[in-house]
């Protein structure tokens, strides 16, 4: 067990699966370059040779299909995208072949694929650099997704989607990368498909994924002096959705709010109240809330992300209003930060 | 291009093939050349018999008229070779020796078909051959014959991986980032493409410029290439036979192949559709005159007892289809099995 970073313990993680399977091969645009993709991919063909890992042509679609091609064959490939948007020019590949091919072919292949986003937001990153499309991945059936919030979290599930025998979309928040925590030695995994309850509580249930937890945690931090105490379960597989245990909170809380990184219409988080409204009614003691981006493109300037994101007191405020509060100002007490658009001063940007 | 000009074949490939004169075409290639040629076309004869009794219900691209091409090959590869294919597939299911009842019966959709009739016509398998699954998007499986060859090259393996494309793929920009890729990694595949000339009803002459060569576009990537006659089955295997030796014995990388061939029929479906207007019926009579089967016999008279040979054929094929007609669909509740694999 060690303290470290979002971005080392990924970086560990592959190096832990290279290490045990020779199988495993990690390519990406940037993989070998000096910054090694934020630093995860920084040593690894050293360590491994260059048949493993590899820089790559800009050939997103190409490129995912060559990974399909050789995980059919019996290597397991991790593939890395600095950003999220890149990776759309290669949705026929996953789409059309990875996520179908173990059902279309009845069970003769199967991909074990793992596909590492990082997604974000702030510092300008604009329409076109910061689209958090979970919904997207988790509406095709045959993928799975997945979305760590801590260093341990990203270890043990980055692991667990290598050594699946299916293509999991594996999404990284930016604002994570350098975010610590105790992580667990060797070959460390946590299964996919299973929720995480990071805090207890009677009073109102929120559901989390990835940076958004963070924001979560200081807001249920705020509503304590409030004497609300929240039940807060962090997602960590958008598919397959781990609906029991959200179920199970709600039949304790009645409440729930449900925080979504994507914009709102489709979102994981409209899907996750859909479900919850069909299957349990009578657990709602009141009616449920969600909280996503707009449905409009993030806008690129300083003073047009003022307010934009989604904060601890929004999350807050919206808990405090259902359980009728007042006198209450989150918005004073937790502000958005300033600057407004940076995880924290140890960012200096660029992305 | 005028009309003399389009029907011109090439017989000469772009690179220097060296003459070969022990060239091991002996009577058993000739017999198991034409027994796979004849099969081909009898089999997809057979499906455009029976299609329109509505028993095979999906969508099914036929290759009559293309049948040399994968009959050339089908000596060449053996089964730790991967293919990969299209829409337009079977004769390389075939080829690759692919089982005919398990085709069949994937197109009626029975359980017994390769797929369990979760595929249909566009997505054969054969994993213990080779056959790596066949795509219904034009130049989808592109990349993963490309992924195949760079799994054979870490594992040092000494196989090929074979990609069929039609036309219509060079058009898409999958092809050039593959093409690229393989030539990057100097990887063992074989881009083998069938120019059929149209991509549906739409002609070479509206969808890529006049006069531009499709395999002289694959060497400006920096791809080994060759343009031979795919109705000429023996010349197109003399082709495929060098560039496979050469892929395997001397790591040349990845090559690119142009044949020239026709499909006969409509793109989707048993009819012929020469009336529609977009292709002339002379053009179609002229290719029908360089008939891959018709010609394959007139060249090699003497040998063969072609006779016995095609009531072999027959019977698999009878054999398939009585079987296919009669196989169980699958359950219902297969329908939900086999999302994720466990």
């Amino acid at each position: 067990m060690k303290n470290i970073t979002f971005a080392n313990s990924i970086n560990e993680a592959i190096k832990v699966a290279m290490s045990i399977d020779k199988n495993v091969i990690c390519y990406g645009l940037g993989a070998t370059d000096p910054k090694g993709i934020f630093g995860t991919t920084v040593g690894l063909e050293e360590k491994f040779g260059s048949e493993r890992v590899f820089d790559m042509p800009t050939s997103e679609n190409a490129m995912t299909g060559v990974a399909i091609g050789a995980s059919i064959s019996g290597m397991k490939t991790i593939m890395t995208h600095q950003r999220l948007d890149f990776f759309l020019l290669a949705m026929d590949q996953i789409v059309n072949s990875a996520a179908k091919m173990h059902y279309m072919f009845n069970g003769e292949l199967n991909v074990p694929l793992t596909v590492r986003l990082i997604l974000g937001r702030g510092w300008g990153q604009g329409p076109t650099h910061s689209q958090n499309l979970q919904s997207w991945f988790a509406h095709i059936p045959g993928l799975k997704v997945v979305m760590p919030s801590s260093a341990e979290d990203a270890k043990g599930l980055l692991l667990s989607s290598i050594f699946d025998p299916n293509p999991v979309i594996f999404l990284e928040h930016r604002w994570l990368h350098n975010s610590s925590s105790e992580v667990p030695d060797g070959d460390y995994r946590i299964p996919l498909g299973k929720a995480k309850k990071i805090k207890e509580g009677n009073d109102f249930t929120i559901v989390s994924m990835s940076y958004l937890t963070a924001e979560a945690l200081i807001a249920a931090k705020y509503l304590k002096q409030f004497g609300i105490e929240v039940d807060l379960i962090d997602l960590r597989s958008i598919k397959p959705l781990d609906i029991d245990t959200i179920v199970s909170s709600l039949s304790k809380t009645g409440r729930i709010l449900v925080l979504d990184t994507g914009a709102s219409t489709c979102s994981v988080a409209s899907d996750i109240i859909s479900k919850l409204s069909t299957k349990c009614f009578s657990y709602f003691k009141d009616s449920p809330c969600i909280l996503t981006m707009p449905d409009i493109p993030e806008p690129t300037s300083f003073e047009l992300t003022k307010g934009f994101y989604i904060r601890a007191a929004d999350i807050a405020n919206e808990i405090l209003q259902k359980l009728k509060i007042e006198n209450a100002n989150p918005y004073k007490d937790i502000p958005e930060p300033d600057p407004h658009d940076i995880p924290g001063e140890w960012f200096k940007g660029p992305f | 291009m005028d009309e003399k000009d389009k029907f011109k074949l090439i017989h000469k490939s772009m690179f220097n093939l060296e003459e070969n004169q022990n060239s091991e075409i002996n009577e058993d290639i000739i017999k198991r050349t034409y027994y796979m040629l004849k099969k081909i076309r009898s089999v997809e004869e057979r499906i455009a018999e029976e299609y329109p009794y509505n028993e095979i219900r999906c969508p099914t691209h036929l290759s009559i008229g293309q049948e040399g091409v994968p009959a050339a090959i089908s000596t060449l590869v053996n089964d730790h070779d991967y293919f990969v294919s299209t829409h337009r597939g079977h004769a390389h299911y075939l080829a690759k020796g692919g089982d005919l009842n398990k085709m069949i019966a994937e197109i009626y959709g029975k359980t017994t078909g390769c797929a369990g009739g979760k595929g249909g016509s566009m997505h054969l398998i054969d994993k213990q051959k080779g056959f790596m699954g066949t795509s219904a998007i034009v130049g989808n499986s592109i990349p993963l014959g490309v992924g195949l060859a760079l799994s054979n090259k870490l594992k040092k393996k000494n196989s090929i991986s074979c990609i069929f494309i039609g036309d219509g793929a060079i058009e898409e920009g999958v092809f050039y980032e593959s093409l690229n890729f393989a030539v990057l990694k100097n990887l063992p595949v074989v881009f083998i493409c069938e120019n059929n000339l149209y991509s549906v009803y739409s002609p070479l002459s509206v969808r890529q410029p006049e006069g531009r060569s499709i395999n002289l576009l694959a060497k400006a990537i920096g791809a080994n290439v060759a343009h031979a006659d795919g109705n000429n089955v023996l010349e197109s295997r003399k082709v495929l036979k060098e560039i496979i030796t050469k892929i395997k014995t001397c790591e040349s990388g990845p090559w690119f192949i142009e044949f020239d061939t026709y499909r006969w029929r409509e793109h989707c479906g048993y009819q012929f559709d020469n009336h529609l207007g977009y292709r002339d019926e002379n053009e179609y009579l002229a290719w029908k005159k360089r008939d891959p089967l018709e010609l394959f016999k007139k060249n090699n008279q003497v040998l063969i007892d072609y006779g016995k040979i095609d009531k072999f054929i027959e019977s698999e094929i009878e054999e398939a289809f009585r079987k296919s007609k009669t196989d169980p669909f699958p359950e219902k509740s297969e329908a939900y099995q086999k999302l994720y694999a466990e």
